[in-house]
Formats: structure tokens, C-alpha cells, sequence
């Protein structure tokens, strides 16, 4: 069912929402990838509270829609979506990084519920999808499994052994995306190893692609929703966004991938946060 | 040997081990024209940026691809370059491991890796950003020579060492802002030479890495309470150094080692290999991190956890202590 206005507006206030417990999390756990966790967090609010057929009381649910977070890294950007979903208790999140808490940079399956597969190390992520939408059909079930990747991340050759068996195997239960937000670790993409054209590249593999905003949410439910519709191939979703999105220090800028926060500089970062809140329209 | 180690730091004491290798490899860049930096997206985290600022048209970063990082080191070796690769541990041993092996150790070539973020030292990344496996892994490929430094200071010395030792080296630092167990650099650092921290009678602690550290301070408490515990710092876990074993062995009987690697395959095992082979009567205790994956936190919290920090080692101590060992008159009749 299409996003209505008031679907958007519920979502765009969820988001900013998660993105202020990101902030406040990094500042009590010293460090967090921040970058890529703002980037990721429009498409990830999409899925989990719109589109994702999930039942956080079941978390071992067989029939649930998968989500493989390939970049990893992200993990503190999905903990805070999953303990608000209701997976565990998000008191929990103050505790996140400190020893012998369930929460590491890198969320671990064994102790975060909700967390389909333990990520961390690039490249791994689409093929543990690829096995989950394979066992669906198996099993003849009909839950779809979803995968985000970063772009960076394509770097890793796994990446495309991975897509080239997706495409084999016609996995039209299958959707990927690629967090587009052009920065890696040590700089922006393209001066690194060229990635472009990444939909060319999938399309030749067998893919369903298409290219949209990342921060848009019409344009975001348009997409999984036309995947959803997609016979006989798997689709991949390459969504341009921006890393650090929403925090004017941070937004496009390398040296923010990972950091911490003093007071200060939460207290800003709250308030650039706090202003795209209040200028939700309607 | 001595005549390799043309570099310094200033405030070596107050740098991490990967920060000291960066400064030094850049101090190396003109007496080695052929080193070729090559990193994965971990420029940064690594320290091997600092050689890029300094040579950029021989620093490559090959964006986030470790295998055909490993591949195309193996490559401009063969071209005649002397290769640098450094990315952490991880993503070297375990992902990379087919490609420093038959790529790298088969054909022996000329390959320096310096991988960062060893053991737990990453301690709130969890387990797929540890690296418990690397030593054993690393010193079971024929060619490969894997040494461990303690501090800052002895990566600078291992690094520079390293470039004139023939072959594969794998050099493994941790993340850690552990203070330093030496004082200075002149301490006359060799490859496959262990060095006795702390002479002792009673007992030998073998440590590599943070190790050491904790090793020392441990060898402290125990001196407050009697006891005389020799201390060891095994750099070079391949080639090991047997002599300083077979001698622990003889003068004191009993002996610990202490690492941040799993409990199997790494220097513990390494040092129980050469004890077996003697033949003698040696009580024998291995602390590292047990066969597992760990659990998330501080790396001094995580080390205390698994007991291989100085507590740990003065609790085994006290253990091995109370343990009969039945010894010879003769060491050379013993068997
Ligand atoms: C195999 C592997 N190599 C290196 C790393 C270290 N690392 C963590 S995040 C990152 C950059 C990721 O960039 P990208 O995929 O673009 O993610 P984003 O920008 O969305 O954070 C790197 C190199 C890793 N986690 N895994």
C-alpha cells in the first residue's frame, strides 16, 4: 500500500527521532560511526516501520522478513530502530560499548535480538542474504529478505560474486540496497577506485535496478514497493544520501565516519537535528 | 643488524604502536626506494598514511578490497618492489589468509605486513573486528617469519628489522594505549632473539604483545611476595627462539605464557612445542583468551576478564607454584 502524506510525515518524524538517540547514545558510549548511520537511517525507517513483516514479541518468528545489515558498522543506527520496535528493552543503549554489554559497534545475533546476522567485516553481508532468500524458497515461504550495503563497500570482490549469484538464481525475493553517500574511511569514493556506474554494473549481473533519493520517503516506499512487484530477478536499490545527514558539521564530510562527542558538540548536533524536526511540513 | 635502524621518535613513550610505525616506515622510505605502501580504507586507522603524505606516488590505497590488496602486493614484489600492506588483523589473517599464503608465502616473496587491531585490543568492535586467530594462522604458512612487538618502540624496531630480513614478515600490533615496557629503543632488538625483561629463579613468564606489560608488572607483585619470576618477551613467535625456552626450562621448571590470541595455536603453543621436545619435567600454564568469542568492552577490562592481565598471572603463579615437579638430579640423564 502506497505512503500516504500523513505516512510520510509519521515517518520523517520517526527518523529524526531515531537519529537524536543516535546522537545521545554516541555521547554516553564515546565513539560511534556516525556518518554512515545518519545516511542509513531514512531507508532503514522505511522498512522497519512501514514495509518489514515483522513481530518484535517473535523475534524468531519463521515467516518474518529478514534484514541483513552488510555494513555493519551501522549497527548503532539499527540497535536504536530495533529497541524502539520493541526488541528489547532501549534502556538497554546506555550500556552500549561498555564491557560485557550485549551492544558492540558490530551488533552480534547471539545476544541482540532482532539481529538476523552478526556484520562487521564488508563484504559479507549480501551473500548471507542471498542464503536466507534461497531457504525461503526452499521452504516455500514467503517472507522477502532485505540488505543493506554501503558503497564503499563494493569494493569487496565478495560483493559481486554474491550479486552474480543473486542474478543466477532469479531471487525476485530479494532487495538490496546500497547506502549511496559516496565517502568511505579514508575519502570519497571516486578518488579511491571508481564504483561508477553501479546500476549498469548490477543491471549486467541480473538485476532490477533503480537509482533514488535516500532521504525521500515517497521515493523510498515507491522503490521497495515496486520490487515487491519484480518476476524472476532480484532488485537493487541504490539510494543517494548524504553521511552525517542532518548534522551541518557532519553532513559530507569523511572525517566523521566514526567520532565521539563532548557536551558541546551534542548539544549542537541535537540542535541541528531538533530544527529538521520542527520543520517537518504540515 | 644495528646498521638497519636508521630512525627515531620523539615522545615514543606517549605514541601507540601503530603511530611509531607510521613515523618510522616514512623515516625508511629513503633508504628503501622500492617500499610500495598499500593499505584498504584503513589508511587512517593504520598510521601508514603517514608514509602516503610523504611519498604519495608510492602509497596506494586500493579502497575496501583486502584480497586483491594481498594479490597485488605479491605482484609488484614480483615487479621488484619492496610491499608494505597494512590493514588490521582481521581482514589480513582470516579474509586474506589464501592470499598471503599462496600468493605471498608460496612464491617467498619480498612482503612486509603490518596489521593493526590484533587480539581484543578493539575491544568494543566484537569479534568480527578481533582477531584471536592471526598467530596461529600466520605461523603455520612455510616462509612466513611472525613477530609480535610489545610496545611502540619495539615496533619501530621490528618494522626497521624487517626490512632487512629476507622474505614474508607479519608484524601484529594492537590498538592499545598500553604504556611502554621500554625505555628506549637501544635495547638491541633482533629478530628471533627473545629478551629477558627481568631475570628469576622460580619461575618464567613468556609474553608477546600487551602481554609483556602485564608480564612485568606481574613479575613486580610476585617479587613483593618471595617470589623470582623471570620475564621473557617473546617477539618472534616464528622463528621462536628455542635456547631461551630449553634455559627457562632447566633454571626454573615452571613456565606461563601470556598472550592476547586464542589459547590454541598461538604463542602458547608455540612454546609448549619446544618444552614437549625436551623431554624434562616443566609445569606449564597458557593465558590468553580462551576458545571463544569474546564478549565486548574496554581491552583492559576484557584482559582482566579472561585473566591474562597482571592479577591473572600472579593468580596461575600461585597455582603452578603449589605443583610438584619431579626433576633430576642430572638434566642430561632427565627424560
Ligand atoms: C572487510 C572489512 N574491511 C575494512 C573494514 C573497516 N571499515 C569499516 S567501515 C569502512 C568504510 C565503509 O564505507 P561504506 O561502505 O561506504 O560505509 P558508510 O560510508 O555508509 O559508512 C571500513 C573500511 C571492515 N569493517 N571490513
Amino acid at each position: 500500500m502506497p505512503l500516504t502524506q500523513e505516512g510520510i510525515k509519521g515517518l520523517t518524524k520517526k527518523a529524526w527521532e531515531i537519529r537524536r538517540a543516535i546522537i545521545e547514545t554516541t555521547f554516553t558510549c564515546g565513539g560511534s560511526h556516525l556518518g554512515g548511520s545518519l545516511s542509513q537511517t531514512d531507508v532503514l525507517v522505511a522498512l522497519y516501520y512501514k514495509y518489514l513483516r515483522i513481530d518484535a514479541a517473535r523475534p524468531q518468528w519463521e515467516d518474518r522478513d529478514r534484514f541483513i545489515l552488510s555494513k555493519g558498522h551501522g549497527g548503532i543506527g539499527w540497535a536504536t530502530i530495533l529497541g524502539d520496535k520493541g526488541f528489547f528493552d532501549k534502556a538497554l543503549l546506555k550500556d552500549f560499548n561498555k564491557t560485557g554489554s550485549p551492544f558492540g559497534m558490530h551488533l552480534d545475533s547471539r545476544r541482540v535480538k532482532g539481529c538476523d546476522a552478526s556484520t562487521g567485516s564488508l563484504g559479507h553481508g549480501l551473500a548471507i542474504a542471498i542464503g536466507l532468500a534461497v531457504g525461503a524458497r526452499l521452504r516455500k515461504k514467503d517472507y522477502r529478505t532485505y540488505c543493506m550495503m554501503g558503497d564503499g563497500e563494493l569494493c569487496e570482490g565478495t560483493v559481486w560474486e554474491a550479486s552474480i549469484l543473486a542474478g543466477h538464481h532469479k531471487l525476485d525475493n530479494l532487495t538490496a540496497f546500497v547506502d549511496r553517500n559516496s565517502l568511505m574511511i579514508d575519502g570519497p569514493t571516486e578518488q579511491i577506485t571508481t564504483l561508477e556506474p553501479i546500476d549498469e554494473k548490477f543491471k549486467a549481473f541480473g538485476w532490477e535496478t533503480l537509482v533514488i533519493d535516500g532521504h525521500d520517503f515517497a521515493a523510498i516506499g515507491e522503490a521497495i514497493e515496486k520490487a515487491q512487484t519484480i518476476k524472476g530477478k532480484p532488485t537493487i536499490i541504490i539510494c543517494k544520501t548524504i553521511k552525517g545527514k542532518g548534522v551541518d558539521i557532519m553532513e559530507g564530510q569523511a572525517q566523521w565516519h566514526y567520532g565521539g562527542l563532548n557536551s558541546d558538540l551534542r548539544d549542537q548536533a541535537l540542535a541541528c537535528i531538533d530544527k529538521h524536526y520542527r520543520e517537518i511540513p504540515g | 643488524m644495528a646498521e638497519g635502524m636508521t630512525w627515531s621518535v620523539t615522545d615514543g613513550d606517549k605514541l601507540t604502536q601503530a603511530e611509531v610505525y607510521g613515523e618510522v616506515l616514512s623515516q625508511l622510505g629513503d633508504k628503501y626506494p622500492d617500499i610500495i605502501a598499500i593499505t584498504a580504507d584503513l589508511a587512517s586507522s593504520t598510521k601508514i598514511e603517514r608514509f602516503g603524505k610523504k611519498y604519495p606516488e608510492r602509497f596506494i590505497n586500493v579502497g575496501i578490497a583486502e584480497n586483491s590488496m594481498f594479490g597485488m602486493a605479491a605482484g609488484l614484489a614480483l615487479a621488484g618492489f619492496k610491499p608494505v600492506v597494512s590493514t588490521f588483523a582481521a581482514f589480513t589473517a582470516l579474509r586474506s589468509a589464501e592470499q598471503v599464503r599462496t600468493d605471498i608465502c608460496y612464491q617467498n616473496l619480498d612482503v612486509k605486513i603490518i596489521a593493526t587491531h590484533a587480539g581484543i585490543s578493539f575491544g568494543q568492535a566484537g569479534s568480527t573486528h578481533h582477531c584471536t586467530e592471526d598467530i596461529a594462522v600466520m605461523r603455520s604458512f612455510a616462509n612466513m617469519t611472525v613477530i609480535v612487538p610489545a610496545d611502540g618502540l619495539e615496533t619501530g624496531n621490528a618494522v626497521a628489522a624487517a626490512m632487512e630480513w629476507p622474505g614474508p614478515v607479519y608484524i601484529r600490533v594492537g590498538r592499545g594505549f598500553e604504556p611502554p615496557v621500554n625505555k628506549t629503543k637501544d635495547y638491541g632488538y633482533e629478530i628471533g632473539k627473545a629478551i629477558t625483561m627481568r631475570e628469576g629463579r622460580d619461575i618464567t613468564i613468556i609474553a608477546c604483545g600487551v602481554g609483556v606489560l602485564h608480564a612485568v608488572r606481574a613479575a613486580e607483585v610476585l617479587a613483593r611476595q618471595g617470589l623470582s619470576a623471570r620475564v621473557i618477551n617473546m617477539h618472534t613467535i616464528k622463528p621462536i627462539d628455542r635456547d631461551a625456552i630449553i634455559q627457562a626450562v632447566k633454571d626454573t621448571r615452571r613456565i606461563i605464557t601470556v598472550e592476547d590470541h586464542n589459547l590454541i595455536g598461538g604463542l602458547g603453543s608455540a612454546v609448549a612445542e619446544v618444552i614437549i621436545e625436551t623431554g624434562k619435567a616443566c609445569g606449564f600454564r597458557k593465558l590468553g583468551v580462551p576458545d571463544c568469542y569474546s564478549i565486548v568492552g574496554y581491552p583492559e577490562d576484557l584482559y582482566h576478564y579472561y585473566k591474562f592481565d597482571a592479577d591473572g598471572i600472579v593468580e596461575t603463579v600461585s597455582e603452578l607454584m603449589r605443583m610438584e615437579i619431579e626433576e633430576d638430579e642430572d638434566w642430561e640423564d632427565e627424560v
